[in-house]
């Protein structure tokens, strides 16, 4: 029935050329490439460790490390396609991260202690740490802003300032020490230390499929209530349900990896209890990742609902146009940074309670990681275009890559070489993607570069036959699907 | 037809000037615009037609002079100042954002939002439709980025964007520009109606006749300088070539 209402909504005239099974999706075609670039290399990975069904790399074991060694750069990379949508970079994310991860360690294991006579343990600790990194993040971020918005000093050059002040403010807050143990319940943000169970995983899965689905539901709602065109619905469905199973499946790996029988007995004696006979337990979603989902389910919604994600992609397309339509373009530059300063103090939340400590050199190259995702993820160094889920998307990628390689046995310097090709290859397609005109110039460096090297990569270390197949793949889809439209 | 000028004007610009540089964009130009009046503004190519609006649309700040709003002296320095005082304009450049869509530019700065905060694109699109299908009933394109649309459907936007929020001084920086001739009739179709309704149109043009058709007065500058303003009902075509091209004010004026 709701399907009748709308055809009448159907502008008239615009009956357009009969549509395929993916255009009546609607769904990005860029995300369903990365999606596919993305099951390939898993794919390719699993089948090096071992075989389909008995390789290392999909174990849940697996998955459950990627996914936690991926939340502090994905959290930072939300944060960074709002800065580079609005034309800007942000080079200094690493040593900001290392700055507020120093506040945090000190605020906890001396400055609330000491000042406060708190003592350690207290409940009060990580809340009161995790409230001053970010306190401190957010400043130091608008006062990033506040140079380029209002001095008008280009953003590269203030970050690569910040860069070389903030890793070195961080290492004079801590004395070049490294600090630690870190507060106990802090620790719990960290990953492995700090997860949900099955129970509770489940609750949360099936909470998001619900929001997803809703959030589905009510933006049909108001097409049809305005008489809008609208997708068919078993389109709208069939997006539904895909949706559904991602998430209902990412929990069930997740819940899937059983915490080890000794960890279980060793907590268990903490707790002066005994471990019944045949009992099991899982790690389910770490709290780490369920922040990463709330940051992610919270930028898209400023992206794409909030009067401040509309005047960010506005500036980004035409500041002149966002400016005279009263747009206030330098304080949305504050805003920008500080919202990006928030952001890498609760990667340093992460990044830090998973090592349980404050070192010196935490985040270092952070900034370029950050940036790759996002711009493997398809934000555009232009401005003006960007998405939340593919920016984290591309920091999955990135770390997915990067321990495969491990996996399989690629040395650390030749794993880097990869991620960094992997960058500059992505966004090639991208531009073949987007400018017809230079398809041609990147198919030839694609035939007298690319596949020279990974040539050259194979017989350094036959392990790269994992990154060749995705490649070659890749490609071949992209110039096909182009070149036929 | 007649627009009665004795009350107070919507809007005067004393002594405006304004330099870029060495170079003198605006130099002590004074105009002003009574309700339901059009003014053209005429001139050459970068006789500083465009700055001397954008002064008064709050994108520049003028060096010197004044600008008063019925009657009060304002204070314009952003277009946010220039907006609460129901100025809109349509600048020739266009200024909108490529990357997103007509409803987004047109409610750009001025979002519709539901009661818990949330841009309402929803409505905002039917909104557009609305005014569209109004001022360019050809007009498709709601879900595209402004970027695929063509140069005539981006100025269709500009316009709808001005008309919609209720202007009481519309600012239109060669508004036809880029139009074909059914919908440049339509603008002039919409400049009466917004005549009638007592709003008062500064109107930047190239084409005499379209003036000539569509104003009550003419200001005409010439290297930043007011050369000076006359009824269209004075004046000949011919008077105003030469006030353009070498700066005369007609005879019978001068006398
Ligand atoms: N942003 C700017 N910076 C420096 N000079 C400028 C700027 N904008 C305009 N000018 C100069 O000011 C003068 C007036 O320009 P303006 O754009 O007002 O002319 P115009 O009358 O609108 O011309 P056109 O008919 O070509 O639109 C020109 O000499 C121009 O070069
Ligand atoms: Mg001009």
């Amino acid at each position: 029935m709701a399907d009748a209402a709308n055809e009448p909504g159907q502008v008239p005239g615009a009956i357009g050329p009969r549509r395929s099974f993916l255009e009546s999706l609607e769904v990005d075609t860029r995300l369903l490439g990365m999606i596919g670039a993305f099951a390939l290399i898993c794919l390719v990975f699993q089948i090096w460790t071992g075989g389909l069904l008995e390789g290392r790399f999909l174990t849940p074991r697996n998955v459950f490390n990627l996914t936690i060694q991926t939340v502090s750069v994905a959290i930072m990379a939300t944060g960074m396609v709002f800065v580079i949508v609005t034309r800007h970079i942000d080079l200094s994310v690493g040593a900001l991260l290392a700055t507020c991860s120093a506040v945090m360690a000190m605020v906890q294991t001396q400055w609330v202690p000491d000042l406060l006579g708190l003592p350690l343990g207290h409940w009060a600790i990580a809340p009161l740490a995790i409230l001053s990194g970010l306190v401190a993040g957010a400043l130091i971020g608008a006062f990033n802003g506040w140079l380029i918005g209002y001095l008008l000093i280009p953003s590269f050059i203030v970050t690569l300032g910040g860069l070389f002040v903030w890793r070195n403010v961080a290492w004079l807050i801590t004395d070049g020490q490294t600090i630690g143990p870190l507060d106990e319940t802090f620790r719990t943000l960290g990953g492995i230390g700090g997860t949900l169970g099955e129970g509770a995983s489940w609750a949360v899965g099936l909470a998001l499929t619900a929001g997803a689905l809703w959030a589905l539901l009510s933006a049909r709602r108001a097409k049809v209530a305005h008489g809008f065109p609208v997708k068919p619905l078993w389109a709208e469905a069939a997006v539904g349900l895909l949706t559904a199973l991602g998430i209902l499946g990412f929990v069930a790996i997740l819940t899937a990896y059983e915490i080890p029988a000794r960890v279980l007995e060793r907590d268990a004696a903490r707790a002066g209890t005994v471990l019944p006979e045949g009992f099991t337990a899982a790690y389910g979603l770490p709290l780490s990742v369920l922040l990463l989902i709330v940051v992610a389910v919270g930028m898209t919604v400023i992206a794409r609902k909030t009067r401040l994600g509309r005047y960010i992609f506005a500036t980004g397309g035409n500041p002149d146009a966002a400016e005279l339509s009263g747009v206030d373009t330098r304080l949305l530059t504050v805003k920008v940074f500080a919202l990006m300063g928030a952001l890498c103090a609760l990667s340093a939340v992460v990044a830090s309670a998973r090592l349980t400590n404050h070192t010196n050199d935490i985040g270092t190259l952070d900034e370029l990681r950050v940036i790759a995702a996002a711009v493997i993820g398809g934000t555009a160094l232009a401005g003006g275009f960007g998405t939340i889920y593919g920016a984290i998307l591309g920091a999955v990628i990135m770390q997915s890559l990067q321990s495969g390689m491990a996996m399989v046995g690629v040395d650390a310097p030749l794993q880097n070489m990869v991620v960094g090709a992997v960058l500059v290859v992505a966004v090639a397609i991208d531009i073949a993607y987007r400018r017809p005109e230079v398809r041609r110039e990147v198919l030839r460096f694609f035939g007298f570069v690319v596949a020279p090297c990974l040539a050259l990569a194979f017989l350094v270390s036959p392990a790269f036959i994992a990154l060749i197949i995705p490649a070659g793949l890749i490609v071949g889809l992209v110039f096909y699907r182009r070149g036929g439209a | 037809m007649t627009v009665d000028r004795t009350g107070t004007p919507l809007v005067e610009m004393r002594n405006v000037s304004l330099s870029f540089g060495g170079v003198k964009a605006v130099d002590d130009v004074s105009v002003d615009l009574f309700p339901g009046e059009v003014v053209g503004l005429l001139g050459h190519n970068g006789a500083g037609k465009s700055t001397l609006i954008k002064i008064l649309s709050g994108a520049y700040a003028a060096d010197a002079g004044e600008i008063h709003v019925n009657g009060e002296r304002a204070r314009i320095e952003n277009p946010r100042d220039a907006r609460r005082y129901n100025i809109e304009t349509i600048y020739q450049t266009l200024a909108l954002a490529d990357n997103l869509d007509a409803a987004s530019n047109l409610f750009l700065g001025r979002e519709l939002t539901t009661r818990l905060g949330f841009v309402d694109d929803a409505r905002m699109e039917a909104e557009t439709r609305a005014i569209m299908g109004r001022l360019n009933p050809n007009f498709r394109k709601f879900s595209d980025p402004v970027s695929a649309l063509s140069g005539g459907q981006r100025q269709s936007v500009a316009i709808a964007r001005a008309v919609y929020f209720d202007a009481r001084i519309l600012i239109m920086d060669e508004p036809t520009a880029a139009l074909g001739p059914q919908e440049t009739a339509m603008v002039a179709e919409l400049i009466g109606e917004l005549k009638k309704d007592g709003i008062g149109i500064f109107l930047i043009s190239h084409d005499i006749h379209d003036v000539m058709d569509l104003c009550d007065r003419v200001s005409v500058m010439k290297n930043g300088k007011l050369v000076g303003t006359e009824d269209v009902g004075d004046v000949t075509d011919d008077d105003i070539l030469g006030m353009i091209i070498l700066g005369k004010k007609p005879e019978r004026a001068a006398a």
